[in-house]
């Protein structure tokens, strides 16, 4: 086992080394002299002065020797400035992850809990009209886009009923603290955790019901029933724990969905995640933060199909890798 | 002397063609057929929306509108949005625009993914290695945000966007066409063809692929929801089809101003690209039993 992850974490490698390259390629052929965003404007157009930038960016480097020096400034956690706010890309980032990390865990909870069940009963009533309409309402979900699901709970929840807030993590004008403080983040959590857990929750719910489908049919269950086990006890103990093996695959297989989701949601609804920071930072052409958020979403893909196949293997014994 | 003459059953020995029992298996799919009926009227109004639109979408009618949008009425259906422009002329000729990406880009999709996964398929060895780990890398791209930054930073075209969907999202067929050959590779009547003598190519335009064909129409039609939910994301963050086009998600994206005040603005768009990913999902899913002759009765 051991082996195996040292092994998947050395393909890795190439892997976010490709994604580097084709991330610096995008930003060198893009428009726009990163130099100027680094002039005093101040002393204005002066080429002399510009070259001289130029020379202290390392701009009058070859490409390749400033894809290295980029790369090797990278690994040690050192993304640059950012064009805008002129604080470090790290701290940046830094402010944000967390957010985001906290709206998409919430989220991926969110969804597990109400896909498990809804699969389970899906399933168990295969064919009647409760199946029927949690299917049909499965594929409304997946159906539906994301934002639009956003305008309409913001325009019911938020400005109509005023019930939830639906910008921000914290209010602006009251401070809270402790107990409050964490209450008022929760309040203003629900509209987007929904949001972002809805189509997770709709196709994980269909996966739920074809898998615990798929063992029901299985031969061990027959055996238990034929022994004489009761209903409850084949379903809630042999067949169950069985059906959410692959839940375990897809949980680790959706981080780029919740990437992406992250994208969306938290730019609708003001969340200061890092989805949020690469939309403004794609608008205001900030080029060093561009790359941080592509280069983290792409880590925390690999990482996630990773997890994925370990957790795999781990929780079916079937499994082995060597 | 009567001469008995034998009736020779030839017409009831004769098998159902292929196509007839995969269209008796999905005309039994009640809700894919009627969204393979409503995608077709859609697809028909999609060619002649310039003859169909009542009015000209993107002509102002401010007098009407006096700056504000205009609810529903019986001169116009849908209403006007702030400059009095027919909201049901702008849904239409955005639906159009969804239409064209979406099909489009599947169609750009699946051929790189079906000549990836059949090359590494049907060569195997170093070819397929070299192949997948390509595979390997574009699925690890952050493909959403990566359009984002393309079309962001060198804004873009129709076409561009087409492109970049299409080319961010084979891989799932690739892999699709791939595991079928590889496993289609190694039946008797494959081996049976390569015995009489069959050329590499032949075998796989008239042996391998058309044996692969029933999952690629199905994934390629559970594509289509996918590049049209992408196009009308990137045009609602702005960085979408590019400004003279009307698109359903730009329009959601106008009517953020105005939710507090006219509904249809954000309604009409919103349910219109439902409709048409919902119809092909239903569709996709109805042709996945029909493909699936465990199903036939």
């Amino acid at each position: 086992m051991t082996r195996y992850i040292i092994r998947r974490l050395i393909q890795a490698v190439p892997l976010l080394i490709a994604i580097s390259v084709i991330v610096f390629a995008i930003v060198e052929i893009a428009p726009g002299d990163p130099a100027q965003m680094y002039v005093d404007p101040e002393k204005g157009a002066d080429p002399e002065y510009i070259a001289q930038v130029r020379r202290s960016l390392g701009l009058d480097q070859p490409v390749y020797v400033r894809y290295v020096s980029w790369l090797a400034k990278t690994l040690q956690g050192d993304f640059g400035f950012s064009f805008r706010t002129r604080r470090p890309v790290a701290l940046e980032i830094g402010d944000r992850l967390p957010n985001t990390l906290l709206l998409g865990g919430v989220a991926l909870v969110m969804s597990i809990l109400i896909a498990v069940p809804i699969g389970i009963i899906s399933a168990l009533k295969r064919y009647t009209l409760i199946d029927y309409i949690l299917s049909t309402l499965a594929l409304v979900g997946i159906s539906v886009p994301v934002f639009w699901v956003a305008l309409v709970l913001l325009q019911v929840f938020a400005i109509h009923l005023n019930w939830l807030p639906g910008v921000g993590m914290r209010s602006v004008r009251v401070q809270y603290e402790g107990f409050e403080a964490t209450l008022d983040v929760i309040r203003h959590m629900i509209l987007p955790a929904t949001v972002l857990s809805l189509a997770q929750t709709a196709s994980w719910s269909r996966y739920q019901r074809s898998s615990l489908l798929e063992v029901l049919g299985q031969d061990y269950i027959r055996t238990a029933r034929a022994k004489g086990a009761r209903e409850r006890r084949v379903i809630g103990l042999h067949a169950l724990r069985n059906a959410l093996i692959p839940m375990v695959t897809l949980i680790g297989l959706s981080v780029p969905s919740i990437v992406t989701g992250a994208f969306i949601t938290e730019t609708i609804f003001g969340w200061p995640g890092m989805g949020r920071l690469g939309v403004e930072s794609i608008n205001g052409r900030d080029y060093p933060i561009i790359m941080a958020v592509t280069m983290l979403s792409a880590v925390l893909i690999v990482v996630g199909n990773l997890l994925a196949d370990i957790a795999y293997a781990w929780v079916d014994p079937r499994i082995r890798y060597d | 002397m009567t001469e008995t003459t034998l009736p020779l059953a030839l017409e009831a020995t004769r098998p159902t063609p292929q196509w007839k029992l995969i269209w008796r298996q999905f005309r039994k799919h009640r809700l894919a057929l009627i969204s393979a009926v409503l995608l077709l009227l859609m697809g028909v109004m999609a060619i002649f929306t310039d003859q169909l639109t009542p009015y000209d979408p993107n002509a102002n009618n401010t007098a009407y509108a006096r700056g504000r949008p205009q609810p529903p009425s019986a001169e116009y259906v849908f209403g006007t949005d702030n400059y009095g422009r027919d909201y049901l002329s702008r849904a239409m000729v955005g639906a159009r625009v969804s239409l064209f990406v979406g099909i489009t880009a599947v169609i750009f999709q699946i051929s790189i993914g079906v000549t990836i996964g059949a090359t590494a398929g049907y060569f195997g060895g170093w070819v397929d290695n070299l192949l997948m780990r390509i595979t390997d890398i574009f699925l690890s791209i952050p493909g959403f945000f990566l359009l984002l930054i393309i079309s962001g930073v060198f804004g873009g075209t129709l076409l561009t966007l087409i492109f970049l969907i299409g080319a961010l999202n084979w891989m799932t067929v690739a892999r699709l066409v791939r595991a079928e050959f590889l496993s289609l590779k190694g039946r008797e009547f494959i081996e049976a063809a390569r015995c009489i003598g069959v050329p590499g190519w032949r075998l796989v335009t008239r042996h391998l692929l058309p044996n692969a064909l029933a999952p690629i129409i199905v994934a390629a039609t559970l594509s289509v929801p996918y590049a049209i939910l992408t196009e009308s994301a990137l045009s609602f963050l702005g960085l979408g089809v590019p400004p003279p086009h009307a698109s359903l998600g730009k329009m959601l994206e106008e009517a953020q101003q105005w939710l507090r005040t006219a509904w249809w603005m954000w309604v009409v768009p919103g349910a219109i690209i439902s409709v048409i990913v919902l119809s092909f999902n239903f569709v996709g899913d109805g042709l996945r039993d029909a493909f699936d002759p465990q199903l036939r009765r």
